[in-house]
């Protein structure tokens, strides 16, 4: 195991060398991505990213919570509250390709004729509706953690509430939230890690541009592209050294990202879970 | 309360869509023949199906023996320094997008052997399997009663033969259901096969060479112009959506039947 992952690591930085030597720090903040002049520049692809993600984890917090906190408190057992579990775990169970298929062809004609009544230019595809597909990707793996840490909140704790005339809802407020706030800060962590490295059905949407947008407006309807899209549509395509290591010296970035993020929300789950 | 029913509708909408648009196109023609040509009717994906039958087998003939042995080790050493690297690398492999598996394999392996194969796509789900392999079975182990070893240790039997004949039986639907998530979850993976089994429109059983598979076939027909190409991406997510929520829910059923907490 060690191997395998100190190997995935070492290939990376070995492959990307000739970027990182011929284009240095730069590279991070370059604003122009333009294989043909031979230009690159990541900061298209940080931004993408990190707005499909975090629009994505905007949308789907009230979701995950909403759902932690009806399933662990108010209804935590009954066939209604385990059906409404299943569900949410096997939405987590589909591809990620075929969310990518419908979205293509379902999503985008509603998104399109939605921007057309904002006023907005009628893409269809684009930042926020491979968001709104991330969205809802990623609640069922807040969610779950989110059920498994309210139902471990100890019952002394929320009796002493109710005991002292607490209604159902200011126990959630004031006990539940305080005490599980590291853990659902870990689920949100988790599930950020995982938006972030979400291929395929973001490179089905987002439409695949590597421009930067002018107006915020236009960052966040219009096309864009990701780390993990570019890598996916551009990959086979590059034709010389520092074209293809460029693209490996993005897939190293993610890589560090979504490693880093993973391993700070599981140490505050196991923290969470041992004390 | 509202909120957590809402989120259960794309589910439903996805599903009820899929197969309104996929049943139609699934018959005996379309899973036995190979992708017609563009404005040719008919086709269907049997190419895809046997190859990522045959890839999804090879990667699990690879990292259930590894992932299964690592498990073992994990749940009985739990304390040693190489058991806590190695969990950590675990946790770390699970975060690994899936996207950056596909680039270090095609160097690894598509590389060295000049052509894209689908070798190197199964090594590529593999690493993506083992994970998961891994940590279901050491959560399954963990949760085995000592004294179930205990017994078997002071009635004398050597240790290796106690994880063989007592340990592994005992956890055997948990690490089952381990293995078939596993399975659930590589089936539907994309991104790591563009750049290793690449896809390849005709019938193919040479695992050196580049070979089709579902997830592969329904990214390049559905992002293409043709409505012929559409239909059997239909047709294909159809079946993938298909067997991936009944193992899904057969996994669920085993885990209730035996009563496991994964």
């Amino acid at each position: 195991m060690l191997l395998l992952v100190v190997g995935i690591l070492i290939t990376l930085i070995i492959e990307s060398l000739p970027s990182i030597k011929s284009l240095g720090i730069g590279f991070l903040w370059g604003k122009v991505w333009d294989p043909v002049q031979n230009i690159y520049g990541a900061y298209p692809f940080l931004i993408g990213t990190l707005l499909t993600s975090f629009i994505a984890l905007i949308i789907s917090i009230p979701f995950s919570y909403a759902i932690s906190i009806y399933l662990g408190e108010y209804n935590p057992k009954g066939w209604l509250s385990n059906l409404l579990k299943n569900t949410i775990e096997l939405i987590a169970a589909v591809p990620s390709i075929i969310y990518g298929f419908w979205g293509l062809f379902v999503l985008v004609p509603i998104i399109r004729s939605f921007e057309m009544k904002i006023h907005v230019a009628p893409y269809g595809i684009g930042v926020f509706t491979s968001s709104l597909i991330l969205a809802v990707m990623i609640i069922p793996y807040a969610a779950s953690l989110g059920i498994t840490l309210i139902r471990m909140v100890p019952s002394p704790l929320k009796e002493g509430a109710y005991a002292l005339g607490a209604t159902r809802f200011e126990v959630i407020r004031s006990v539940i939230m305080p005490y599980t706030r590291s853990g659902l800060f870990a689920g949100v962590l988790l599930s950020l890690g995982r938006a972030l490295g979400e291929t395929m059905a973001v490179t089905m949407l987002i439409g695949n541009t590597s421009a930067v947008a002018n107006t915020i407006k236009d960052a966040i309807f219009g096309p864009g592209n990701t780390m993990a899209s570019v890598i996916a549509n551009e990959f086979t395509e590059a034709d010389h050294t520092v074209y293809l290591s460029a693209l490996i010296e993005l897939g190293l970035v993610l890589f560090f990202v979504t490693v880093i993020i993973n391993l700070i929300g599981k140490r505050i789950i196991t923290k969470f879970t041992n004390s | 309360m509202f909120l957590a029913f809402v989120i259960t509708l794309p589910l439903i909408i996805v599903l009820l869509y899929i197969i309104k648009q996929g049943v139609t196109q699934v018959n005996w023609h379309f899973l036995t023949n190979v992708p017609a040509p563009v404005g040719e009717t008919g086709g269907g994906i049997s190419n895809a199906l046997l190859g990522s039958l045959i890839i999804v087998a090879m990667s699990s003939i690879v990292a259930i023996p590894v992932g299964i042995l690592t498990g073992i080790y994990l749940s009985e050493n739990p304390h040693t320094r190489l058991a806590y690297y190695s969990g950590l690398c675990v946790d770390i492999l699970q975060g690994v997008p899936s996207i950056v598996v596909g680039i270090v394999v095609y160097f690894w392996i598509v590389k060295p052997l000049g052509t894209f194969s689908a070798i190197s796509g199964s090594i590529a789900l593999a690493i993506m399997m083992l994970p998961i392999v891994i940590r279901s079975t050491e959560q399954t182990l963990r949760l085995l009663p000592p004294s179930l070893k205990e017994a078997a240790l002071s009635l004398g039997v050597p240790y290796h033969r106690v994880i063989l004949k007592v340990i592994v039986p005992c956890g055997f639907a948990g690490i089952l259901s381990g293995i078939m998530l596993s399975i659930a979850r590589i089936i539907g993976e994309t991104a790591p096969l563009l750049f290793t089994a690449f896809g390849n429109p005709y019938l193919s059983y040479a695992i050196t060479k580049p070979m089709e598979t579902l997830p592969h076939l329904i990214y390049t027909y559905a992002t293409s112009p043709y409505d012929d190409w559409h239909n059997l991406a239909w047709g294909a997510s159809f079946i993938l959506l298909m067997f991936v929520l009944l193992l899904n829910i057969f996994t669920k059923l085993i885990t209730r039947k035996w009563n496991i907490q994964l």
